[in-house]
């Protein structure tokens, strides 16, 4: 188990000119000693990358890598004691499952008591302990996968264990209980564990604290709770929830916020507002809902969809040329297609973004506050 | 379905002709010969088995017969683990490894009979590089008068001149081994040689199929370099199937005990290579009984 | 152009990939093919195409016997996972390729409407080396709508993607299928595209079509506890219990008021199995719901949800709470179902009771 700084930058080319040249622009970072870390960013935004420069299979072209206060940058992952877990499952084929937990620590030299004692504890926390004579290779995918992460555990001293997007082979219903299974053993080890993905659910269940990357960049890092309500950029807004967050355009009016021609009122201080030129008016389908007509902090809106999607029904609504996806209680019946409703837009959770994408400070106080707290 | 499948007859039909030509015929004129007793060109008489009888009790013939055996025997011992090393010491990426795959592959672009040649000469103890400095060194040498030394010869020109093919073979198979597998070993703290008892070799196993069915068929019907190099000798010491079936047959015409006897070679071949094809095979697939898809 | 399976099988050697099983698809309209990895919707898929044939039964395209005709001969677009297009032609050739092939004339302008409806417009004289997967992906599904198939046949084509991309794409996907006049056909292991795709639904297991029908109703009404099973996302609670008067005994005596159907042939004390959606759960209790009292087991959040994995008396829970609620891991914690929200199966696994459909 460790603590885990980062203070390093990595460019494709030796004398990086603009962002463009980077693969990761320079970031600062901590990763607490015991903590569960998600690395969550569409393809391509470095996520990979900067586990590659944690786990040492990259060394980063600037900056530095420390495990517990001491500089490992120019270490091996071997040297670095980590354990990795890809994206495809990884294990001998020729071994058992026994032999493949165990082999780890036969290069170690661990004497063959020990060995057979600490297999059998990770097997049985993974609940692999039935098949530990079988061979590797014929077993299914998810067992597969819990074999290469019972390698990295096996080892007892391991620093850091670290999860390339490992549930990407899986089965929907099967990753249910593989993402319970590390949580478990997150909370039994207490190890220090970053977690790569795309999906925002597997990152929010995961992780104590989720890193947002872009491009290279680090958009927010956050707990799951400050992630959903209080984004900070645009794109954070946009990437996490299922959908994501409405984005609409607006603007001050001097009475009020407009919207598509709407007014708005909201019990945000309009100085902040009014400053910024056009704005954009962020709010989560969740936080939308329906309202009696005239409401004032409610939008006119012609209902286009409404899907069942099971655990909740989807609306989809148009205003002018602004959409808006309301999330609603699926035993409820909700409003026709083509009907005509009034959804309340601002309220308590609603953000607002200048033209940078940023959240414009303090524009919601009480919420600041809430999240804050 | 119809129309289509008539159409494809039709497209090989002019393919069918020439392979009937050039091969089927051929082949049954062999089956013909071997069950006559041709002792002249117009006389001929039907003797049925006989030929094959002969043949079996030939002793020359199982002379060859266990000469070629320890041949390919010997050339897949030391071709097959050398590919592999070569293989593995090839570099992976860049400019170097195009250079290096041109040069490996240099030997397989020779003519056999040059080969043959190239060995004859280089042997030679006045003025080839090899036998002079052996005999500098004071090593006794001469692959025309020694059967061991002819043996060695032969089969040091068959290493250098078909390995490279054992080491293509495997090169291609090394690069379709994902990398996350040698990042995971060394996380493991896997030594080299573990990696590659444990990761390279098994993966290889598809390749290795392939190129141990080749070195065997190719090596057990060796005419070219060995008749080039030593002509068979000395007397018959390195005289192996395929050239003791052509001295049967051109040299002293007796084209019934050949013919029988190509029927008899035919057979063993394709005998040893189905055992070896399916041995190989049901070692690899063990380990994938009883398993789902992974 | 509609699409009937009669009695098709498939075997490869001794194993069996498809049961016995009869579809007849609804003409223009989409049906997803929904199903775990090896379920056997790739085998479907390549026999509604004609790439394979079955080893047992008819496929008939209005009316016509095709079941031996190739691939080559029908007219079908598919759209693969691994985004497959032609790599040394650009993408503007890619698109095009269906219409030169049928010797159209006017290319140029149709590859620009489909470019420009799959917003890839600005890539036309790209390589498709040369684009991301998305962009990839866009390229392959504009080449099969070039086409203008009857039928157009999808496997999985946005499981390679990135979470948010399939999102998007799903959505398009969706508009692009209502737009245009092609029977689709969509296979996927994610219950939740299904639902977003609407349409109809196939549920395959294990080689087995288990039912088929339009997708909310599949939904809904599952016909038995395999298709439960398949098809919800968090996974459905299955809690064991006995048949009584009221209703269903539950393994710890709790009794769940449930008219049983009388002529289902459910006798007392029939083993049944209580199915109940892990949004169906609530913290909050009213008035007739039946408690469950348990233990958390681990809470995950996920944003707008929490899942809540308990363990009652009843067995072991999962339950999707919306907002974000902090649980600490051994604290206890009661659960609350409304009884009307509950499923029952009988001891074979056959439906008994769904909830009523709103």
């Amino acid at each position: 188990m460790a603590r885990i700084e980062l203070d390093l930058a990595h460019a494709y080319k030796p004398a990086p000119r603009s962002d463009d040249d980077y693969a990761l622009l320079p970031l600062k970072m901590d990763f607490e000693d015991g903590g569960a870390y998600a690395l969550l960013g569409p393809s391509g935004c470095g996520k990979t990358t900067l586990l590659n420069a944690i786990s040492g299979l990259i060394k980063p072209s600037q900056g530095s890598v420390k495990f517990d206060g001491k500089d490992v940058t120019a270490l091996t992952p071997q040297q670095r004691n980590i354990a990795q877990v890809f994206q495809f499952p990884v294990i001998y084929d020729t071994m058992t499952v026994a032999e493949n937990l165990a082999f780890p620590l036969k290069n170690r030299r661990v004497p063959a008591e020990r060995i057979k004692q600490r297999v059998g504890q990770i097997a049985e926390m993974l609940e692999l302990s039935g098949q530990l004579g079988q061979r590797a290779a014929g077993l299914a995918a998810d067992a597969k996968q819990k074999i290469s992460l019972g390698r990295g555990l096996v080892r007892e001293d391991v620093k850091a264990v670290l999860f390339d997007e490992p549930l990407t082979v899986i089965d929907p219903h099967l990753k249910w209980q593989l993402r319970r299974k590390l949580k478990q053993i997150h909370h039994e080890l207490k190890l220090t564990l970053v977690y790569v993905t795309h999906d925002q659910v597997e990152a929010l269940t995961f992780a104590d604290q989720v890193v947002v990357m872009e491009r290279g960049r680090t958009v927010q890092v956050g707990s799951a709770d400050e992630l959903f309500e209080r984004p900070t950029h645009t794109f954070v807004g946009h990437f996490i929830g299922s959908p994501g967050m409405n984005f609409l355009k607006a603007r001050w009016n001097g009475r009020g916020i407009e919207v598509a021609g709407h007014t708005l009122s909201t019990q945000t201080s309009p100085a902040l507002l009014a400053a910024a030129a056009d704005f954009t008016l962020g709010v989560r389908p969740e936080y939308v809902s329906l309202v009696e007509s005239g409401d004032p902090t409610a939008l006119p809106v012609e209902v286009t969809q409404l899907q069942d999607v099971g655990t909740y029904k989807l609306l989809t609504a148009r205003i002018g040329n602004e959409i808006l996806r309301v999330r609603l209680d699926p035993h409820l019946a909700g409003p026709e297609r083509g009907a005509q409703v009034w959804l309340k837009v601002t309220g308590a959770h609603t953000c607002y973004y200048g033209a940078d994408q940023r959240l414009l400070a303090d524009a919601n106080p009480a919420l600041a506050a809430r999240v804050n707290a | 379905m119809k129309t289509v499948n008539q159409k494809a007859w039709l497209l090989i039909l002019p393919v069918v002709v020439c392979v009937a030509f050039s091969a089927i015929l051929p082949l049954m004129t062999v089956v013909n010969y071997s069950v006559q007793d041709i002792i002249s060109p117009e006389r001929r008489v039907f003797v049925g088995t006989e030929w094959f009888k002969a043949v079996m009790r030939d002793d020359d013939l199982q002379g060859a017969l266990w000469r070629q055996i320890g041949f390919s025997f010997s050339v897949l011992l030391v071709e097959i683990p050398l590919g592999i090393a070569l293989a593995l010491s090839m570099p992976a990426k860049g400019w170097q490894a195009s250079a290096v795959l041109v040069i490996v592959a240099i030997s397989l672009l020779i003519p056999w009979n040059v080969v043959g040649t190239i060995w004859q000469i280089y042997g030679r103890t006045d003025i080839g590089l090899l036998g002079a400095t052996l005999e500098k060194l004071g090593i006794d040498y001469s692959y025309t008068g020694n059967s061991i030394d002819a043996w060695l010869t032969v089969l040091v020109m068959d290493v250098w001149h078909w390995t490279p093919l054992v080491a293509l073979l495997c090169y291609a198979g090394l690069r379709a081994i994902p990398d996350a597998y040698y990042q995971a070993a060394s996380i493991d703290g896997a030594s080299k040689f573990a990696v590659f008892r444990y990761i390279q070799l098994p993966k290889l196993r598809g390749v290795l199929v392939i190129a141990v069915l080749l070195r065997f068929m190719d090596s057990f019907m060796i005419y070219t370099e060995p008749f080039v190099l030593t002509g068979g000798g000395p007397g018959n010491a390195t005289t192996f199937l395929s050239q003791y079936l052509t001295q049967k047959a051109v040299g002293q015409f007796d084209l019934g005990p050949a013919a029988a006897f190509s029927l008899i070679y035919f057979l063993i071949i394709l005998l040893l290579s189905f055992v070896l094809y399916n041995w190989m095979l049901r070692v690899g697939t063990a380990e994938k009984a009883g398993g789902t898809h992974g | 152009m509609e699409l009937m399976l009669q009695g098709i099988q498939q075997r490869v050697g001794a194993e069996v990939h498809l049961y016995r099983m009869d579809l007849q698809l609804v003409p223009r309209a989409v049906t997803v093919l929904l199903g775990a990895t090896q379920a056997g919707k790739t085998t479907l898929l390549r026999i509604m195409a004609g790439l394979d044939r079955p080893t047992g039964g008819r496929v008939r395209v209005d009316d016509t016997d095709v079941t031996g005709v190739p691939v080559r001969k029908r007219n079908v677009a598919m759209v693969y996972q691994q985004f497959i297009n032609y790599p040394s032609m650009s993408v503007a050739e890619n698109i095009g390729s269906p219409l030169k092939l049928r010797g159209e004339t006017d290319i140029d302008a149709r590859v620009h409407e489909l470019a420009s409806k799959l917003h890839i417009e600005s890539f036309l004289q790209r390589l498709p080396a040369e684009l991301s997967g998305g962009q990839q992906q866009r390229v392959a599904l504009a080449r099969a709508l070039a086409k203008r198939a009857p039928l157009m046949l999808l496997d999985e084509p946005l499981v390679n993607l990135d979470y948010k991309l399939r999102e998007e794409l799903r959505e398009e996907l969706s508009q692009l299928f209502a737009s245009g006049d092609s029977t689709v056909v969509y296979a996927t292991t994610e219950p939740t595209e299904a639902l977003l795709l609407g349409g109809h639904t196939a549920v395959l297991d294990a080689g087995e079509l288990l039912q088929y029908g339009p997708t909310a109703e599949v939904f809904r009404r599952p016909r038995s506890v395999r298709v439960a099973r398949a098809f919800s996302d968090p996974p459905m609670n299955l809690l064991s219990g006995s048949a009584t008067n009221l209703g269903v005994k539950l393994a710890t005596g709790l009794q769940l008021t449930v008219p049983l159907p009388s002529n289902a042939g459910a006798r007392r004390t029939d083993a049944l199995t209580v199915g109940v959606r892990a949004s169906a759960l609530r913290v909050h209790g009213r008035d007739g719901d039946l408690e469950l009292p348990g233990k958390v087991e681990l809470a995950e959040i996920s944003g707008s949800d929490t899942f809540v994995y308990a363990d009652t008396g009843a067995g072991a829970v999962v339950a999707q709470l919306s907002g974000v609620h902090s649980l600490d891991i051994g604290a206890p914690i009661t659960l609350y179902l409304s009884p009307n929200q509950a499923y029952v199966f009988d001891a074979a696994g056959e439906l008994l009771v769904a909830p009523e459909v709103l």
